[in-house]
């Protein structure tokens, strides 16, 4: 049994000595500039070439930007929605229909990724396509960030959606978890000195889960970070950086989805594999990060009853 | 004055706390609606799409209509089942290690801090670690390599809902094996174990459905494979895989077999989900103490 329990370290070290092994020749070659080198101007049109593996230009950056891009959208979109969803459950919501809303975002946390970028393209996209982007860069068009030259109403925004939608689910049970860990006397004193529910859940509730409530944004922020196929099926697939939140874009996951099964070269494939063993080694300290501040507000509070 | 100034404060108190009420129930809302929206969208589409040529036929052509993803079925459960009997037996031996033999020591702190950690790497690193663990040596795609990537997957998950459903045994029943003489493991296993079992084999079914929707450790692994093929030694088909290059692909009627698939998923997954509900707001326990 210890040795069951051994092997899951076993497991971490064994998928990051693999994943070094095999992106040495990237590493060797393109060193650590690989992550933020510009790209090659291209010999006809004049634009930037950050990834052309048939000619031998690897840089990483797109997809590093199409990553962060996406995922700190998504954020913005479901932590407001995730943290009041969650105060509702907790502190407002009839018996009745606490049960029917936690199996709900339960289940929808378990969905496959493959099956929201099913409903992503043919009912999100068309859906941007035709009413919102237009609306975006209509009246936000002038910041510069909703230029729609995208006909397709694929890209960064409708990724961070999706993306929203996947990740609310999971932030807001923790986000629940964290805030039924406060211990009901906080939330009695500050009653009993005539708060208001408002003033209750803000200095009661939300000051004492606040770490935790961090911590559950960073466990979000670490699924979407790693997310593949939804991202992959509507994000475009362009390796490119745009000022335009409407432009297609990549993102590391789905670069590594769309081309590792079909690498040109070796250097091609290692090259897939060190943006591999970033994404790991990021999502191992966020996890990590996100798990140890949870932990510091959950510790104390007496085993979850189901 | 000072009346009516504390009574505009109070209102102002009592405003706000109406606003804010008001925002939240419009969050849960804004969150609900759309939410199951998508999945009664998903439910709909799949069971107008649904027949029994999904079931019992192999893909056609592209361009040609019906055909079904018999192949991809099996193919699937080809990979659970190697997923299952790696990632099964190490989760429960974890779990077991966990909630028994390493109760509060530190390094079993560690073991599920790491196993939290690993839970939340993202699927498409497992691939490529299958990829080069298994498929860069062999030289070929193989039903094994992604069988392997999906079962690295369970584990962590396995490992956790073992470990909590044994925890649920109360102290009595392991003092009371104990007191009749029997050793250790003998009660862990033929006691603890077994009183918990519902739960495990449940917890198991959940980390089973959660895989079965996996795509991206398999792009790489499994491969796809547009003929019927059951050799683990092959490139082999999934259920996954196929609703991928169906939904990215331009004909209607592989439209129609991705909705298809993507019911036949779902089903499995609330399946999985409900019964493990089920079994823990029941008790687990209930027979036994």
């Amino acid at each position: 049994m210890l040795l069951c329990g051994l092997s899951i370290f076993a497991i971490v070290l064994l998928i990051l000595s693999e994943l070094m092994l095999r992106s040495g020749m990237a590493w060797h070659k393109f060193g650590f500039k690989f992550f933020f080198q510009q790209g090659i101007p291209d010999r006809y049109s004049g634009q930037m070439n950050y990834w052309d593996p048939v000619n031998g230009a690897f840089s990483a950056l797109p997809f590093v930007y199409g990553t962060l891009v996406s995922s700190l959208l998504s954020l913005l979109i479901s932590v407001p929605l995730a943290v009041g969803l969650a105060i509702f459950l907790t502190e407002m919501c009839p018996r009745f229909l606490r049960g029917p809303l936690a199996f709900i975002t339960e289940l929808l946390a378990a969905i496959p990724s493959i099956i929201y970028g099913l409903w992503a393209v043919f009912v999100l996209v068309p859906l941007l396509r035709e009413y919102v982007n237009p609306a975006l860069s209509k009246y936000l068009g002038w910041t510069g960030l909703f230029a729609d030259t995208n006909p397709t109403g694929l890209g960064y925004v409708a990724a961070a959606v999706i993306l929203a939608v996947m990740i609310l689910p999971i932030i807001s049970s923790l986000t629940r978890e964290v805030m039924t860990a406060v211990p009901h006397s906080q939330r009695e004193a500050v009653l009993a000195l005539g708060a208001t529910r408002w003033e209750m859940i803000r200095t009661g509730v939300l000051r004492n889960a606040r770490i935790g409530i961090v911590g559950a944004v960073i466990l979000g922020l670490g699924r979407a970070l790693g997310e593949t196929m939804a991202v992959t099926m509507v994000i475009g697939n362009t390796p490119a950086i745009s000022k335009s939140l409407l432009a297609n874009g990549s993102s590391m996951a789905s670069v590594i989805a769309n081309e590792f099964a079909e690498a040109v070269s070796d250097v091609h494939r290692s090259a897939l594999i060190e943006i591999g063993l970033a994404l790991f080694v990021v999502t191992i300290i966020v996890n990590a990060l996100a798990r140890f501040l949870v932990w510091m507000v959950t510790r104390g509070a007496p085993a979850r009853v189901h | 004055m000072a009346t009516s100034a504390s009574s505009f404060r109070s209102k102002y108190r009592a405003a706000t706390d109406h606003v804010v009420t008001g925002l939240a129930i419009l969050a849960t809302v804004l969150v609900v609606v759309p939410l199951v929206a998508i999945f009664v969208y998903l439910l709909l589409k799949g069971a107008s799409s649904l027949n029994l040529d999904f079931f019992i036929k192999n893909p056609v052509p592209e361009g040609e209509s019906g055909g079904g993803m018999a192949n991809a079925i099996v193919g699937s459960g080809v990979l659970l089942g190697i997923a299952s009997l790696i990632g099964i037996p190490i989760g429960i031996g974890a779990g077991i290690y966990l909630a028994e033999y390493g109760r509060g020591t530190k390094l079993a702190n560690a073991v599920r801090f790491t196993a939290d950690v690993l839970n939340g790497v993202p699927s498409i690193v497992m691939g490529l670690a299958a990829y080069s663990l298994i498929v860069i040596p062999q030289h070929h795609f193989s039903a094994f390599s992604g069988g392997v990537a999906l079962g690295i997957m369970m584990i962590p998950t396995v490992a956790r809902t073992t470990e909590e459903m044994l925890l649920m045994v109360p102290n009595m029943i392991r003092e009371a094996a104990l007191g009749l003489g029997l050793s250790n493991w003998r009660s862990v296993l033929s006691i603890t174990v077994k009183t918990a079992s519902p739960g495990i084999i449940t917890g198991c079914m959940l980390a089973f459905a959660r895989v079965a929707g996996e795509t991206a450790p398999l792009i790489f692994t499994a491969l796809g494979n547009a003929f019927w093929s059951v050799n683990p030694n092959r490139e082999i088909e999934a259920l996954p895989l196929q609703i991928w290059v169906y939904a990215t692909g331009p004909y209607e009627d592989q439209h129609r077999l991705a909705w298809a698939g993507a019911l036949v998923l779902i089903v499995l997954i609330v399946l999985a989900v409900s019964l493990v509900r089920y079994v823990t707001s029941r008790g687990v326990l209930k027979g036994a103490s």
